[in-house]
């Protein structure tokens, strides 16, 4: 089966990101950029089914400006096939991303695709869900385990305290979790070969999508500081404070 | 303005998300009705209706729902969303994993994680793993929101006496199937909603010794969780991990043992109530944002801390 992989280039998740002094946004200048940890999740997800013989091709794809391009050679090397960046400026809304995942899905109609549960700058949850629901398709997001299981997809999913198991008919959309697995590193010799797999360009209009706006940022601001606590000097202490100062232990 | 919110239910009873999900629809200052989707679910139906200051509720009871599939679900709220101008549900596992849905049938955008209701289009998210809040403001005519649990008191449970109203729209989408469902039998509370939560770090230095956890755990009710760090060492399994890419936690009491506070660790507990750091480095960051720091040797610190417990 092909299947299509969705990766975003985000802020790399041990920079701390703040807020611009006048508030518009937040500070991005000269902060290292990486793909998106749960993305790489997905990616490695497609190359496992790859090497057990279940997919045949993999397809990534990531929407943004022409760095993200960077994030797709990632994909590439890790053992997608091919890359398709859909160009677009400035920060795309997740319901936009969604509609041209369909445009790409309704061009390369893979049986599977398979994205991150969330991006760890935007922390919406949505773009897998919001894919899933434009294409028609059945979804299994926050998943733990997945299994081809002949026309179908069995999925395990990681619930509020537990797991739930669900069978998929296909094509079908993953999200996946940290559980799936452990993203492997690239080798050199893969990142060389990277560099020559094909990578196509589409714009939104390719698609027949308009780049729509529901959200305006406001502002951003850090969140309200912790005031600074104090050193206890042992553990009777400790207990004294939990109990009769901050009250939160019996 | 008129706001529905979407029950959280086993069929029998509501869960508690779905009193803060009714506390922000409060703050939206708008008419609330409650959709109850399930599967023989006219015990939670009433328990909704019980929560004060909700007009009506909406009782959809059709095996289709009985198990919350989202591709069931979502065409249901759709429709039955029509007359709403916001759509509300806790941002728990079910409430993501439906609202999007809902969102995109609907052509809107979704807020996510909402953490305050500043007016009736304009609200907090917290955006990168909470280290920055976010202000948005929608232009849609319809809002499909979910709330994060822990920034809204709950709504009283009781106190109110609305009418439930059978909804017979049966919505099959024929997609997918429900297998199981495994919910951990721990006598621990799940680490997202636990009260209190004791986490170990790199320092706790192998799998085996975090059982000197769980004896603190027992005594507290704590719930066990762990750093990156220590998952990444395959001390513990992913699932226990409290962090930016693992699970985001705001307990009222949260206890870092031997975890040194990487940015990535901070991010996912910070907004605990109370924070105490036990590490034997007077430096380690986790100190910075521990209401109480004990500079002390875990391995002697932890035995003493459960028998004074």
């Amino acid at each position: 089966m092909k299947v299509l992989v969705a990766v975003k280039r985000v802020v790399d998740y041990n920079v701390k990101v703040r807020a611009k002094a006048d508030g518009t946004d937040v500070d991005l200048n000269n902060v290292k950029m990486s793909i998106n940890p749960f993305c790489e999740i997905a990616v490695e997800e497609a190359v496992r089914l790859k090497e057990a013989g279940v997919a045949t091709e993999i397809v990534a794809v990531s929407i943004g400006e022409k760095a993200c391009q960077e994030q797709i050679r990632t994909a590439l090397a890790l053992g997608a096939d091919r890359g398709i960046q859909v160009e677009t400026e400035g920060g795309v809304e997740p319901l936009v991303v969604a509609k041209l995942l369909k445009g790409v899905i309704d061009k390369e109609e893979p049986q599977l695709v398979i994205l991150g549960k969330q991006s760890i700058d935007g922390d919406n949850n949505q773009t897998g869900q919001m894919l899933a629901a434009l294409a028609n398709m059945a979804q299994g997001t926050f998943a733990s385990v997945v299994e081809v299981d002949g026309d179908r997809l069995k999925v395990t999913r990681e619930i509020d305290g537990g797991l739930q198991t669900l069978s998929l008919s296909l094509p079908a959309i993953i999200t996946t979790d940290l559980r799936l697995n452990e993203p492997r590193y690239a080798s050199l010799p893969n990142i060389m070969k990277a560099k020559k797999k094909p990578l196509d360009v589409l714009t939104p209009g390719d698609l027949g999508v308009e780049v729509s706006k529901h959200l305006t940022l406001v502002k951003v601001e850090p969140p309200a500081e912790r005031k600074a606590g104090i050193k206890v000097e042992d553990v009777d202490q400790l207990v004294d404070k939990l109990k009769n100062e901050a009250k939160v232990i019996g | 303005m008129s706001t529905l919110v979407i029950a959280e239910h086993d069929n029998e009873s509501l869960s508690p998300a779905t009193l803060n999900a009714m506390a922000a629809a409060q703050a939206l200052g708008a008419d609330i009705d409650i959709l109850v989707a399930g599967a023989g679910c006219s015990a939670a139906a009433e328990a909704a209706a019980a929560i004060g200051g909700v007009g009506k509720v909406l009782c959809a009871d059709n095996a289709v729902y009985g198990n919350q599939l989202a591709e069931n679900v979502s065409l249901l709220i759709a429709e039955v969303a029509a007359p709403y101008d916001n759509i509300v549900a806790a941002a728990t596992t079910n409430g993501k994993n439906i609202m999007p849905r809902v969102a995109a049938l609907l052509d809107v955008a979704q807020i996510s994680d909402v953490i305050a209701v500043e007016s009736a289009d304009t609200f907090k998210r917290p955006i990168y793993a909470g280290n920055v809040i976010a202000t948005v403001q929608s232009s849609d005519a319809k809002k499909v929101i979910t709330v994060r649990t822990t920034a809204f008191d709950p709504a009283p449970a009781d106190g109110g006496s609305a009418s439930v109203e059978a909804v017979d729209a049966v919505h099959d989408a024929g997609l997918s199937e429900f297998i199981s469902q495994e919910i951990a039998q721990s006598d621990r509370p799940e680490l997202t909603a636990a009260p209190i939560v004791i986490s170990g770090g790199r320092g706790m230095q192998n799998g085996e010794n975090f059982k000197m956890l769980e004896g603190i755990a027992d005594k507290l009710g704590a719930a066990i969780g762990a750093s990156r760090a220590a998952v990444d060492a395959g001390f513990v399994p992913n699932d226990m991990q409290v962090g930016q890419t693992g699970k985001i936690v705001a307990p009222d009491l949260y206890i870092a043992v031997g975890i040194s506070g990487a940015i990535q660790h901070l991010a996912g507990m910070k907004d605990s109530k109370t924070i105490v750091a036990i590490n034997k480095d007077d430096d380690a960051p986790i100190f910075q944002v521990a209401d109480y720091g004990l500079v002390a040797d875990l391995f002697t610190a932890l035995p003493e801390l459960e028998s004074k417990l």
